[in-house]
């Protein structure tokens, strides 16, 4: 059978986010896939080093619009593992509490768009319906929807008044009957079944060998949480559940996600009503030299942070790693042999976050070859030749 | 005595400048109700004629190597198969004796054309996703038309007639077909089958917005897609009639009777947003196994149980 190309990008319904895939179908059926990534590059990593560690905190926080915390949080404390030092107790539960309420959030929004991609547009509105009153809850801890600005090295920066928990808790609760709702619409809907199950199936092996993070992984069997793997911030002192399911399609993703919020509405619970009675903040004046990293469990998976310093007040390096860049290559495994119908939910299904996981990508002018870090090197070398070739100098190499 | 005058009033007026309106005015009912289904306000009553009138102040653009003449007929030739449809559907309701012998088997046919313009206008624009999306909408004919016409036929043994006015007479004075047995599971099919036509959720991938980006209408813009679009919007209106001809009994205009029949009217247009309103989008092959096994099965017993009169 012919084949044909089908793009999906770099504008495309199906993203926010500027990507590129070449599909190479056989009829309806998906052979190859191949990945572009580098549209939407912003040098944050560079940027990082023009700025101080408490300006820092604000910049990561703009990686992702969606994961605001996660970054912050990270970052702050891979700070904190150069020097290294332990946060206060109240200033950890309020960490936990705001990237609970992330998870929430992301979740919400990632099964909204999941709806949407399946051309279930009322889940669609209603996900992001139930959304906003996350981020209302949001709002009232933090002062702002997205990008809520609570973190600091060495801890937070806004408390959380006692005063105003049990307004907070109420209206949490009155969240969980219509999250209740949405999930029976969600895991119980037969049409949403015959769409979801058995799609798109990553093998408990494959999520090995790709080394795929967070709820990609999780779906298949892999039971891979930072959270429980190396416990930070509240998450050793609250009772909560990882949750596991064994199949890896889309519908256990979809599943992952959805009682993950259950569970993250238990912790925020948890957190506001035992908040230890300690100071927020230990005020840290400087930065010794050395290296430390930070690495937490954001809503798709962990995030890492790398932080060199030479003991001035800016980071002499500073890499980010987001969860998208491990759950990307699982395409590989999960749409080949798939139909094109599937592929668009596939592609969503690890939630994907582009503009965390940008990298440069350098091309030649045709646009149809990429140079990697050694062709780089060559072509700046033979730059080199050339000018000297010009004015009449020997060869170098 | 037929004049020349009044199948052009027939066309143009009802056919056409009515079918339009109404078309309009389900359209707009479908985003209303489906906006507050999803908690958003929903557009204004005139919004689906502004949006046609914004199309076609916008400039038309043709795709490099695409057939030109191909490209730019597909829309019109929907566009008159709907209006050919409407004129008859009408005739057969304000008037039945005008109508002809087999009215039945003529809409049958026309109702097949503007999916066919859909698939000529996506192949002739040359675009991957449109072709993708063209035979998507082959498949689709190819699914539901089986299922659809086994329904249909179940007032024609009832009434033992091909002509829709004696399909309309035959429930005054008999009871609506919907009320028997066989004409319900009829109704059913049909009903999912119009669900197919009008390519809406979950029937909708021949578009699939996130999928192919509007499939065989990727490509067209200004008044080729207002075109299409205002043939979507007559077809919301022509085939919930239909299937009230055939099913419901009509829409008689005299008195209490034009009441009635918009309120029938408006309730099948309520049904099919609601199930495009309730189900994800299902898959291509997913699709045609519905209509081949279950539907198909559904329509034959349907159609065996007309015959045993029930």
């Amino acid at each position: 059978m012919a084949k044909t190309i089908i793009p999906i990008g770099p504008y495309h319904p199906l993203q926010e986010e500027p990507e590129f895939f070449t599909l190479t179908v056989e009829g309806e059926r998906v052979v190859a896939i191949d990945v572009n990534v580098g549209y939407n590059h912003r040098g944050i990593e560079k940027l990082s080093e023009s700025k101080t560690f408490d300006q820092s905190t604000f910049l990561v926080e703009r990686i992702c619009g969606i994961c605001s915390t996660s970054h912050p949080f990270a970052f702050t404390r891979a700070v904190e593992d150069i020097i290294p030092v332990e946060v206060p107790e109240r200033a950890k539960f309020i960490r936990t509490i705001i990237a609970e309420g992330e998870r929430i959030h992301s979740h919400l929004l990632w099964l909204g768009l999941a709806g949407h991609f399946l051309g279930y547009n009322t889940v669609f509105m209603w996900a992001w319906k139930l959304r906003e009153e996350i981020l209302d809850v949001m709002e009232i801890l933090s002062g702002n929807r997205n990008n809520y600005a609570m973190f600091k090295p060495g801890g937070v920066r806004r408390d959380i008044k006692s005063v105003d928990i049990p307004p907070v808790i109420k209206k949490i609760d009155s969240i969980i009957p219509t999250l209740e709702m949405l999930k029976k619409a969600v895991i119980d809907d037969p049409v949403l079944h015959a769409r979801t199950k058995g799609i798109g199936v990553l093998s408990k092996e494959d999520a090995i060998n790709f080394g795929a993070l967070g709820p990609t992984s999780r779906a298949s069997g892999v039971a891979r949480d930072v959270r429980k793997d190396s416990p930070y911030g509240a998450y050793d002192k609250v009772q909560w559940d990882m949750i596991v399911t064994q199949n890896g399609d889309v519908f256990d993703k979809a599943v992952i996600r959805i009682l993950e919020t259950f569970e993250s509405i238990k912790i925020i619970k948890y957190c506001l009503l035992n908040l230890p009675d300690t100071e927020i903040d230990l005020n840290l004046k400087d930065i010794p030299p050395g290296e430390g990293i930070g690495h937490i469990e954001a809503p798709r998976g962990e995030t890492f942070h790398y932080v060199r310093s030479d003991g001035t007040n800016r980071p002499v390096r500073h890499k980010v790693r987001a969860p998208t860049f491990m759950n990307l290559p699982t395409y590989k495994a999960t749409i080949i042999g798939e139909t094109i119908s599937d592929a668009t939910i596939i592609l969503a299904a690890i939630d994907p976050c582009y503009c965390c996981t940008e990298r440069v990508a350098v091309r030649n002018l045709k646009g149809n070859q990429i140079y990697d870090g050694q062709d780089l090197v060559k072509l700046s070398q033979q730059k080199t030749e050339k000018i000297r070739e010009k004015n009449g100098c020997l060869k170098w190499i | 005595m037929i004049y020349l005058l009044d199948p052009l009033i027939y066309l143009l007026i009802y056919g056409f400048l009515l079918t339009a309106i109404m078309g309009l005015i389900a359209s707009w009912i479908d985003r209303k109700v489906t906006a507050r289904v999803q908690y958003r306000v929903g557009p204004p009553l005139l919004q689906p004629l502004i949006d046609i009138i914004k199309l076609l102040g916008k400039e038309t653009l043709i795709p490099e190597g695409a057939s030109k003449i191909t490209f730019l007929m597909a829309p019109i030739i929907g566009f008159s198969g709907v209006v050919l449809v409407s004129t008859i559907l009408w005739i057969n309701n304000i008037d039945p004796t005008k109508s002809f012998m087999g009215d039945l088997i003529v809409v049958l046919y026309l109702l097949v054309v503007p999916s066919i313009s859909i698939i000529m206008g996506g192949f002739a624009s040359r675009n991957p996703l449109a072709s993708l999306g063209a035979s998507r909408e082959m498949k689709l004919i190819m699914g539901y038309e089986l299922p659809f016409i086994l329904a249909v036929l179940v007032p024609v043994i009832h009434t033992h007639s091909i002509r829709l006015g004696n399909i309309v007479s035959y429930q005054a004075t008999n009871g609506i077909f919907i009320g028997s047995l066989s004409g319900f599971l009829a109704w059913i099919v049909v009903i999912l089958c119009v669900q197919a036509k009008l390519a809406l959720v979950p029937f909708d991938m021949p578009e699939a917005e996130t999928e192919i980006v509007g499939g065989p209408l990727i490509e067209y813009s200004g008044s080729g897609l207002a075109v299409y679009r205002l043939m979507k919007n007559m077809m919301l209106f022509t085939l919930p009639f239909f299937v009230m001809i055939l099913f419901m009994g009509g829409w008689k205009f005299e008195g209490i009777y034009s009441l009635t029949g918009l309120l029938k009217y408006i309730g099948v247009v309520a049904i099919i947003t609601v199930i495009r309103n309730t189900n994800p989008r299902v898959r291509i092959d997913q699709a045609v196994k519905f209509f081949w096994g279950p539907m198909t099965i559904i329509a034959i017993i349907a159609v065996i149980l007309a015959f045993l009169g029930k």
